[in-house]
């Protein structure tokens, strides 16, 4: 346990005194500040002018659900390019040579490099993703019913990106798989987006392939927990009423949280890909 | 990795038949020996030999397609073994983000109940290879030289019983040559065990008490530095030289003469090497040269090297009888 945790602090300090820590809370206070003045010039004109309380509600909540798409998308290239040359890197330049001759285990390297990782992605998640909802809510006076259940579930989709990203860094070099994690998180996104629509039009064979690359890589998943976080109930009462599984094809609605079963799937595949990310270095020859 | 019989504690690694294959290359084809606790052991051979694939065999880097072996009295790769070696790579690299003592300090927290706090710690070993006015360093500013003489140190953190170096010096100057030597003897001196795989001879030639020539994947020879070496011999250019004169040196060893001049005795104790030429010089001989031509490591070296190569050429260029 104590090499773990040697190596976490030590990926801690690395993104550090890399930068990366630094450059990300830097772009990250921008955004927000960006992000929270767009949102309060629009509600401002909106209450100047004959918009109902209702609907601007319904327009930040909206707003909300957009920034946090992007902040999903910047966690998941961040949970890509940290984890992609965790384990890569050391291994191209020599590095993990010298310390995989000590008295540790591969799986100390390849768990501590997840744990520190883990750390600063929901660290960054958490800070950004609760700072941007209590910036809005300065401003608008819009308080998403669970933020904690949303900044939750965006920590849930980079750990899971990140998880998969490091077992590929055991195999293939860090530029190689930091992309196959960009692509495969895309495809993701667009296989719900694909099993919504082909929901409403009951196209049976569509909505089952989209399904199953939903609990493959259970990205796209755990991001529909983030958008139903931030939604006013009312929204999703009258859009489920209405709509039906027409509200479903929406990629930033999402007419439930995530059944338990698929959480606990999600914790169940990331255990699964850290155990095969320690057995994959174990039986490489270094 | 079952052991066949057992290891006498004084030997630090033994292998017996040790291969390793990546695809359809042999990296390593039947390295046996043994290396004897105290013992400063050169692995020599040529680029490709395959030195640092048995480097990594015996830490556990990578694993054998064949063979057998122990390190410490422990198979290859065991991890409480491990905690008493000091290794530093061929492919010295270090976390350029951090700084030299905290490259250090990283080592001996990875270490962990294994280190001997007595002996090698950060402070001492800063000051053994030479960095202890560069301690608060990034590493990223470090020359190559200086990143070598780190992993050094970082081979010395804590008083392992076996140094593995892999080839130690190739980053570094004159200086810093004569620094590794004097470093090798020390640790040598306190009771470790040093395993030095290089392909500079004369590195070699000076530290080591016993050697292995390797060349691909297989030991072409190995033993003590002057059993290797063979017999010593004196060449003298001579003139005037008396007719008698070769029986009168039979004493001092065998005794050929050639057309050129050249008188060569072999098999000469080196101390007796001024008297021999003391009795030419007696009898009338003038002596325009002596040559103390005991053989080099690099004459050996080349003639096994060269010799494994001919056999090899041998058998590939010999008709395939099944064609």
């Amino acid at each position: 346990m104590s090499a773990i945790l040697t190596i976490a602090g030590l990926t801690v300090v690395e993104a550090s005194r890399r930068r990366t820590l630094w450059v990300l809370i830097g772009l990250t206070l921008l955004t927000v500040a960006l992000t929270t003045w767009g949102v309060e010039r629009l509600v401002s004109l909106a209450r100047a002018g004959s918009t109902n309380e209702a609907q601007i509600v319904l327009g930040v909540s909206q707003v909300l659900i957009l920034v946090a798409f992007m902040f999903s998308f910047v966690l998941a290239m961040t949970a890509a390019f940290l984890g992609a040359p965790a384990i890569a890197a050391d291994l191209e330049s020599g590095v993990a040579h010298a310390m995989l001759a000590r008295p540790i285990r591969r799986a100390d390297l390849v768990t501590g490099r997840w744990l520190g990782l883990v750390a600063i992605v929901v660290a960054y998640a958490s800070a950004a993703g609760f700072l941007e909802i209590a910036a809005v809510g300065v401003v608008t006076g819009y308080a998403p019913p669970q933020p904690v259940v949303a900044v939750g579930f965006l920590c849930a989709q980079a750990i899971v990106l990140l998880t998969f990203a490091i077992l590929l860094s055991t195999r293939i070099p860090a530029i190689a798989a930091g992309a196959i994690c960009v692509v495969l998180f895309g495809l993701g996104w667009m296989a719900g987006v694909f099993a919504g629509i082909g929901r409403f039009f009951e196209a049976g064979p569509l909505v089952a392939v989209a399904d199953a690359s939903r609990w493959l890589l259970p990205t796209d998943g755990l991001w529909r927990g983030t958008i139903y976080g931030l939604e006013p109930p009312l929204v999703v009462l009258v859009a489920v009423g209405r709509g039906g599984t027409a509200a479903d094809a929406n990629p930033f609605f999402a007419a439930s949280a995530p059944p338990l079963v698929f959480v606990a799937w999600s914790v169940v595949w990331v255990a699964i890909v850290l155990a095969l990310a320690v057995v994959s270095l174990s039986r490489r020859d270094l | 990795m079952v052991m066949t019989s057992p290891v006498p504690s004084s030997v630090i690694i033994d292998t017996e038949g040790l291969a390793k294959r990546y695809g359809r290359t042999e990296a390593l084809v039947d390295l046996t020996m043994r290396v004897e606790a105290g013992e400063v052991f050169g692995f020599l051979g040529p680029n490709g030999a395959g030195k640092t694939t048995a480097v990594k065999l015996l830490l556990g880097l990578a694993r054998p397609t064949g063979g057998l072996g122990t390190v410490l009295g422990a198979p290859l790769g065991d991890r409480t073994a491990r905690s008493q070696i000091g290794y530093l790579p061929e492919l010295f690299r270090y976390q350029p983000w951090l700084r030299a003592r905290e490259v250090l300090e990283l080592h001996r927290r990875l270490i962990g109940r294994g280190i001997d706090r007595s002996a090698g710690s950060v402070e001492t070993v800063l000051a053994d290879v030479g960095l202890a006015d560069r301690a608060n360093d990034l590493v990223g500013g470090f020359s190559k030289g200086m990143q070598q003489r780190l992993g050094l140190g970082v081979a010395l953190l804590g008083g392992p019983a076996l140094v593995v170096l892999d080839e130690p010096t190739s980053a570094l100057d004159p200086v810093g040559r004569a620094d590794v030597r004097a470093i090798i003897r020390r640790v040598s001196a306190a009771g470790s065990t040093v395993f030095l795989n290089s392909h500079l001879l004369t590195e070699v030639e000076r530290v080591c008490d016993r050697v292995a020539i390797v060349d691909h994947g297989r030991v072409l020879a190995s033993g003590r530095l002057t059993d290797l070496l063979g017999e010593s011999t004196v060449r003298i250019r001579v003139t005037d030289l008396p007719a008698t004169m070769p029986a009168t040196l039979a004493r001092f060893g065998r005794v050929a003469t050639s057309d050129d001049g050249w008188l060569s005795i072999a098999g000469i104790d080196p101390n007796a090497v001024p008297d021999a030429v003391a009795a030419v010089v007696a009898a009338g001989g003038r002596v325009h040269a002596v040559d103390p031509g005991r053989a080099t490591l690099e004459d050996r070296y080349m003639e096994l090297v060269a010799g494994a190569d001919e056999v090899r050429a041998a058998v590939a260029d010999r008709p395939d009888p099944t064609r």
